[in-house]
């Protein structure tokens, strides 16, 4: 009890502490005082009783300071001292001050930005309640572990599992809004009723879902989100109830969705709108086998591991094969964490950065650390005075890490703005390289990370120069014309330098390669031309959704013409199933002459595409045989198909494929190969090499079974070919107005380039390179200021000796190599060092496949890093090397 | 730097807290009465009394209210709290065990 007495006592003298003093003394000189009167009623003179009392009473400046040390404040007017003396330094030297604060401004800056998004991506929990009970949900194939659920084996998932509190499935989709304003396009999904309930997000108005509402036949209903609700209903109160037109149909409102739902998993766009899926009533509801894109999301019981949730539903999964071999034969469940899935792929590249990072702030404080050393050396007659009046060497260290911690300070407060300003600006200029990034801000954390880090640098450079100052000897300070020590300072600087060199080294090597990777993928042969295409959706007019799949076919017909006959389109097919890097579709199929197998999992899966005659002239992709598809492949004629060379060689080597048969599962009967076309990267320029899934097929669109039709209704995909010269973006306003004046009722939406398409699917690895790019760029910059500052040192401290040496005879030459000769060494022991270390550190770019095409020890990248920065180095030096050379040696003889 | 005091710095504590038990004190009456009731035997420096008190007064064991003392001036009188009355039994007691063993040694060795 009484430690807290003394603190609480502490704290409040701190604030009293004038009131405190004059207490004091008023104090002290009643007890004088009193003695006085005492002394002058036993008989003494006044002066001689003033005296005495003065005597007997002791020493008042004495007792004065011992008194105010029992008020526990010794600790604080210390460090209070440290401080002003500190600040009082700082501001005698400005240009050393301003120079150490914007270099630690510069590291400490880019350390928070990087923890801010590492923070808010992969520490922060997901902003559900226990996030971390929440699974993906996946059916397991034999050649596919991650994919879709198909609905009647989701309803026994959910029933008989015992390890899950709730379960859900959702499915993306796009729906027409008529009757509320402008007719839009809204993203939405169709969801079981469970959906919001196995996230614990609640409505911010109205209500969930029920399963009432889940059921087929039942009155359809929807929830909004918030932004939807102010965009569309100005937030009004009275939403509730109202019906909104989707697809023609109404649906009544009943309740909102709270802005801060966004959960951009399956696709990256924000949903507006949810309906329950029984309400979509498509036939593949009712089927065992068809996949529709359904995904699953779970919440664990409390309790609960993934390894006995995998279990669980493994069993459930077995149970089912079991029971409905052709449909479910060789599939399981599979899941994993929703974090995981969100995070997961950014997490080596989030953890490269940050180390990357650190390394600029290493060699931003060996800049610092550099300065400031150089600078005590000024300063060494200050300390050995202070040394020689009692200050203890405690004491002086403490003195000087004040200085450095009030920089790093300074650096820190600055290196926030800059960071909160960059990390801001970054994200809005690629939004679609992290996931999460709306998440990302300055909380708590973040901000302590920033205090913590600007302490540890402030002690960091500090220690080097407060050490080297400490243990300076009274004697050879005091001397007359000593200079400072040289000889033992001289060796800490360079290995300073050499540090920063080699660690900038690293960053150089981490960067050229990231660089070379990308150059490598841009040059990646997707397949197709990318240039100058355009893709984008249609959504067929309202009165198509109850047309006959003749009326549709004629629809669909009629719009290719109008869109072909829209002045700049070259060539233009409608799309379905697959398109590269933008959407998958999936069959199986046997070859004619093998016997059908037993059930789906035993047959070949192969990625489809519907399309049109012209799509071969849209995407320039080599027909390699054979033919592609005319206008008479349609629904009168045998069915025809074309495939890949990947599913040519893999399914008829050695032989011609034309002519065979292939039969799809769910076809009525075979379609025969009339033609071989090259292979396109359906996965992505780095990554279809390594998928197994690569057999590609094409359907002509018009030979769609009549059952497709109604799927066609809700919307198609269509691609076009351009001659505008200015891109192909130009051609949307005319596409647009066309296709308005054919039916105004249409609803023409997410246009986009198909280059763009290409270079979104490398977005994050073009961040990726811009940031190690940044840090390397600013540690380059970094460590060349340091060899400039430290040479320029060097060549002050040995003005004397340049001038004897030159009045000796020394030849220019000679001169730059004495001055040269040092930096030139230090860099190359540096890059020495650097390349050595950078050998053994980029083997962490290729485990974690951040690499493409280069290996992690590439000769050409090293060599080039290497030579750069041993120019820039040797520039740097070469500067302060000039005025080595214009030392006149009457002058520097003369210098004391 | 050396206290001009012949008492260890927890005696002269255990003295005041004694001091002022029976009733509130200002320093220089502490002084007094320490002297007195000792018959001069115990000197205490006037000085070493302030930065005992206040001391004690960080520690929570006395507090200090200012008021009119004996020849109308403006004084700070010392007392004690709860805790310091704990304090100087439990200083009382160690300083008795002390003795006593003093005093056994002395007659036994």
């Amino acid at each position: 009890m009484e430690w807290l007495n003394a603190f609480v006592n502490s704290a409040r003298s701190l604030f009293r502490r004038r009131r405190d003093e004059q207490a004091l003394n008023e104090e002290l000189r009643f007890h004088v005082d009193r003695q006085i009167e005492q002394n002058l009623a036993a008989g003494m003179r006044p002066d001689e009783a003033r005296y005495a009392a003065l005597r007997s009473f002791g020493n008042t400046a004495v007792v004065g300071e011992e008194t105010r040390e029992a008020w526990g404040l010794r600790a604080f007017d210390v460090w209070r001292q440290d401080l002003k003396y500190g600040l009082r330094m700082l501001r005698k030297n400005p240009g050393l001050a301003a120079i150490a604060v914007l270099t630690l401004a510069l590291g400490i800056g880019a350390n928070t930005a990087l923890f801010s998004i590492v923070n808010g991506v992969l520490l922060n929990p997901l902003p559900f309640p226990n996030s971390d009970q929440l699974v993906m949900l996946h059916e397991s194939k034999p050649n596919f572990q991650a994919g879709a659920i198909p609905y009647l084996n989701f309803l026994d998932w959910q029933r008989e599992n015992h390890t899950f509190a709730s379960m859900a499935l959702s499915r993306g989709y796009s729906f027409n809004l008529t009757g509320t304003g402008e007719p839009e396009r809204l993203q939405g999904q169709w969801v079981t009723a469970s959906f919001f309930g196995t996230f614990g997000v609640k409505p911010v108005i109205g209500r969930d879902f029920t399963s009432d509402d889940d059921q087929y036949g039942a009155g359809p209903v929807a929830l909004i989100s918030a932004s939807l609700w102010k965009r569309k209903f100005g937030s009004a109160p009275d939403v509730l109830g109202r019906t909104v037109r989707l697809d023609g149909r109404g649906y009544t409102i009943v309740g909102v969705i709270p802005a801060s739902f966004d959960l951009r998993v399956w696709n990256d766009q924000r949903s507006d709108i949810y309906a329950p899926i029984r309400i979509w009533n498509h036939p593949g509801l009712r089927s065992r086998q068809a996949a529709l894109w359904l995904h699953g999301i779970g919440r664990m019981k409390p309790g609960v591991t993934l390894e006995q949730a995998k279990a669980d539903l493994a069993r459930v999964a077995a149970n089912l094969a079991a029971a409905y071999p052709n449909a479910d034969r060789g599939t399981s469940a599979s899941m994993e964490p929703l974090r995981e899935r969100i995070v997961g792929r950014v997490r080596p590249l989030l953890l490269v950065l940050m180390a990357a990072v650190g390394i600029v702030l290493l060699i931003a404080c060996v800049n610092v650390a550099n300065l400031l050393l150089a600078r005590s050396t000024g300063r060494s007659r200050e300390f050995a005075i202070r040394a020689a009046l009692g200050a203890g060497r405690a004491r002086v260290i403490r003195q000087l890490l004040t200085e450095s911690v009030l920089l790093a300070t300074a650096g820190g407060g600055l290196g926030l703005l800059l960071a909160w300003w960059g990390t801001r600006a970054g994200l809005a200029a690629l939004p679609m390289a992290i996931p999460r990034s709306q998440e990302v801000g300055l909380d708590g954390r973040v901000l302590l990370f920033a205090a913590a880090i600007s302490l540890l640098s402030g002690i960091l450079f500090g220690l080097a120069p407060a050490l080297r100052i400490s243990r300076t000897g009274l004697d050879n300070v005091l001397k007359e014309g000593a200079r400072g020590s040289s000889g033992a300072n001289h060796r800490v600087h360079s290995i300073l330098v050499v540090a920063e060199v080699a660690l900038a080294l690293v960053l150089l090597a981490g960067a050229g390669l990231m660089i070379r990777t990308l150059a490598r993928l841009w040059r990646v042969d997707p397949g197709f031309d990318p240039h100058n295409v355009l893709a984008f959706n249609v959504g067929l007019p309202p009165s198509m959704t109850k047309g006959s799949p003749a009326a549709i076919r004629g629809y669909i017909r009629s719009l290719e013409e109008t869109i072909e006959s829209t002045p700049g389109v070259r060539a233009v097919s409608l799309l379905g199933g697959s398109f590269p890097m933008w959407s998958e579709d999936d069959w199986t199929f046997w070859l004619e002459g093998q016997p059908k197998p037993q059930s789906e999992s035993e047959m070949n899966g192969v990625l489809n595409y519907q399309v049109d005659p012209g799509y071969l002239s849209v995407m320039n992709i080599p027909l390699e045989r054979g033919r592609f598809f005319t206008t008479h492949d349609d629904e009168h004629s045998a069915p025809v198909v074309v495939v890949d060379d990947v599913l040519a060689s893999k399914f008829f080597p050695n032989q011609d494929p034309l002519g065979r048969l292939i039969h799809f599962n769910g076809a009525p009967g075979p379609s025969e190969i009339v033609g071989v076309v090259g292979h396109v990267k359906q996965w992505g320029l780095d990554s279809d090499d390594q998928n197994t899934l690569r057999a590609e097929v094409y359907e002509p669109m018009r030979q769609q079974a009549d059952e497709a039709m109604g799927l066609v209704s809700g919307g198609v995909g269509v691609a076009v070919r351009t001659s505008a010269p200015d891109g192909p973006e130009e051609m949307i306003e005319p596409l647009r107005r066309t296709l308005r004046q054919m039916n105004g009722e249409m609803v023409v939406y997410g246009f986009e380039s198909v280059q763009n398409i290409i270079s979104d699917s490398l977005a994050n690895r073009r961040f990726s390179m811009i940031l190690l790019g940044a840090f390397a760029a600013l540690a380059l910059v970094l460590a060349s200021v340091g060899i400039y500052g430290v040479t320029s040192y060097f060549v002050g401290q040995r003005t004397q000796e340049i001038g004897i040496r030159v009045a000796l005879g020394a030849q220019r030459r000679d001169v730059l190599q004495l001055v040269l000769g040092d930096g030139a060494r230090m860099t190359l022991i540096g890059v020495a060092a650097g390349l050595a270390a950078a050998l053994g550190l980029t083997r962490i770019l290729t485990k974690y496949s951040l690499l493409f095409g280069v290996s992690a020890t590439d000769p050409l990248t090293l060599l080039a890093v290497a030579l750069l920065l041993t120019m820039v180095a040797f520039a740097a030096c070469y500067i302060p090397a000039r005025r080595a050379l214009r030392v006149d040696p009457v002058i520097a003889l003369r210098y004391e | 730097m050396d206290k001009k005091t012949d008492l260890l710095q927890g005696t002269l504590d255990l003295l005041i807290l004694r001091t002022i038990a029976l009733e509130p004190l200002h320093g220089w009456a502490i002084g007094q009465r320490i002297q007195q009731i000792s018959k001069d035997v115990l000197q205490v420096q006037q000085g070493s009394l302030y930065p005992a008190l206040h001391r004690l007064e960080h520690r929570g064991l006395v507090k200090a209210d200012w008021g009119p003392s004996e020849n109308n001036r403006r004084a700070k009188f010392y007392s004690l709290t709860k805790a310091g009355r704990k304090q100087l039994e439990t200083e009382r007691a160690s300083w008795e065990r002390l003795a006593a063993a003093v005093a056994q040694i002395l007659e036994t060795a």
